[in-house]
């Protein structure tokens, strides 16, 4: 049985002679040849995913004017920062809308520092004896400040929810337009290409694993906030809905705008599109196996938003082949299919990511640590006030 | 007399009526339907020339208002910043008249402007808003 270590295959990159392929052209090669062959043959899988992830945000430290000031509330462009860390640090949230537009918000002012754009500071103090000044404006932008870091709480859910609407009315929401009268069904996902798909079980991703990340090379921090390991799989091992997720790090300043995109959802909000690569090492054929997964092997349920409650009434499940095939069947009636996340992108991070690893300038990076496997997710229950 | 194009966006409660029969009867107005996409309990949209008296145009328009029924010039088009998409596919889960798909080789988006009926629903779900409506002279460019 072939098997590799994390050192041998940075080896291999080192020498400009590792087999690298996207997890798309894996799968082809796993039917044509066998687990067995590839396993021998290919080093690492490159994966990715270019979607909507709301909970991502950054942390600026802006440096010290003169007089100083300890910034007590900050806004970037009119979008609210929390001020509440240390005298010139904040935290933009990509969901946070501007004061003045609700089209423009935290996602934007991450999209614009990426851009190298100037962004305007303000930020307001009650003033103390080491730091006197009460209020600051002026311009800044990511080579101006100290730090620029990309610290994304929850990106790379490993399944998500496909959506469709009863009701007789149009809805708004984070999943796009629903249409009335089960008028569509959208859906969410890289599938076969999507980083957590394709290694379910997390053997290969964990604390540490150096990733692509808004087209710089970042870290997997963590693992995301609402990780869900433990729900329920199909047969092929594939969680049926959102389970896995990451918390992502890095470097704001080496990041492009190509690769965060400010996403406005009508009378939802602000979310923000992060692309994502993550390498997967071929250390074994049971990894070989994880890679070879395809669209038609990975399902999800399809909900009814229609219904405004936590526990939304499932209307079938569904597999990503079917999904993406543009139509599927919803109580007897053909009704169109709509991606929200963009594959072309993804394929364009997977083949970016596999170009960096094929010329040495990217080593993959065995986790420090693991990421929970068996966590469950806690609902909110409205506990009575004192 | 003059002859312009409209596109008439029906909502589910107001498609039941016989609207070309009142515009025809009322306005005395030559219709020629050239685009219908009609589905009981969804958004209608009907694009349609008017060929009548100026006065009796604008009567009509008045008439539609009153019925709930938004007319849009067919002189605005659908403009899209191609450059700037990223092709998330959003515009195509809302596209009734298939102006906006994906090719599912590529999965790009495409636009074809010939098929567009200018209901506006893909600038509401654009969330990179990239889509406009622009009132160009090369409608048929």
């Amino acid at each position: 049985m072939s098997k590799k270590t994390y050192e041998e295959i940075n080896e291999k990159i080192k020498r400009g002679s590792a087999v690298v392929l996207t997890a798309e052209e894996v799968i082809a090669m796993v039917e044509e040849q066998g687990v067995k062959k590839t396993a021998k043959k290919v080093d690492v899988v490159t994966t990715a995913t270019f979607g909507p992830m709301c909970s991502s945000g950054a942390f600026i430290n802006f440096g010290h004017s003169d007089p100083p000031i300890r910034m007590a509330k900050v806004w970037l462009n009119d979008v609210a920062a929390y001020g509440g860390i240390a005298a010139v640090d904040a935290y933009i949230g990509a969901t946070e809308c501007s004061e003045d537009c609700e089209e423009y918000g935290g996602a934007h002012v991450i999209e614009d520092l990426a851009a190298g754009k100037d962004i305007k500071l303000k930020a307001i103090s009650y003033g103390t004896d080491c730091y006197p000044r009460k209020t600051i404006e002026c311009m800044i932008n990511k080579n101006s400040v100290n730090e620029c870091i990309l610290f994304n709480p929850r990106n790379a859910y490993q399944n998500y929810a496909a959506a469709t609407n009863s009701t007789n009315k149009a809805l708004y929401t984070y999943m796009g337009m629903l249409l009335p009268n089960f008028g569509n069904v959208t859906y969410s996902t890289a599938g076969q290409l999507s980083p957590l798909l394709n290694d379910p079980y997390l053997r290969t991703i964990g604390v540490g694993t150096r990733i692509f990340l808004g087209g710089a090379q970042g870290y997997v921090a963590w693992n995301g906030t609402q990780h869900n390991p433990s729900n329920a799989r199909n047969e092929n091992g594939i969680p049926v809905g959102g389970a896995a997720t990451l918390s992502l790090i890095g470097n704001l300043k080496e990041m492009s705008s190509e690769y965060l995109k400010a996403a406005v959802y009508t009378k939802y909000g602000v979310s923000l599109f992060v692309g994502i690569g993550v390498p997967i090492p071929l250390l074994d054929e049971e990894m070989v196996n994880f890679v070879s997964v395809r669209d038609r092997d990975i399902t999800t349920t399809l909900y009814d938003y229609g219904v405004p409650e936590r526990s939304r009434p499932v209307i079938r499940t569904v597999n990503y082949a079917e999904l993406k095939s543009g139509v599927i069947e919803v109580n007897g009636k053909q009704v169109r299919t709509a991606p929200l996340s963009s594959l072309y992108k993804a394929r364009n991070i997977a083949e970016t990511l596999k170009d960096w690893i094929a010329k040495g300038e990217f080593l993959i990076q065995e986790p420090a640590g693991p990421l929970p496997t068996q966590t469950t997710v806690k609902a909110l229950e409205i506990k009575e006030l004192d | 007399m003059k002859k312009e194009r409209f596109t008439l966006i029906f909502s589910p409660e107001s498609y039941s009526k016989p609207i070309t029969y009142h515009l025809v009867k009322l306005f005395d107005l030559r219709i020629n339907i050239l685009r219908a996409e009609v589905t009981p309990g969804e958004e209608g949209h009907l694009l349609m020339e008017l060929e009548g008296e100026d006065e009796n145009i604008l009567q009509a328009l008045q008439f539609l208002r009153d019925e709930q029924i938004k007319a849009i010039p067919a002189n605005k088009q659908i403009a899209v910043d191609k450059n700037a998409c990223i092709h998330c596919g959003a515009c195509t889960a809302v596209c009734f008249s298939g102006a906006m798909v994906m090719n599912r080789d590529t999965w790009q988006t495409q636009f074809t402007p010939e098929a567009c009926i200018v209901c506006g629903l893909c600038i509401q779900a654009c969330p990179l808003r990239i889509i406009s409506i622009s009132f160009g002279s090369d409608l048929d460019a």
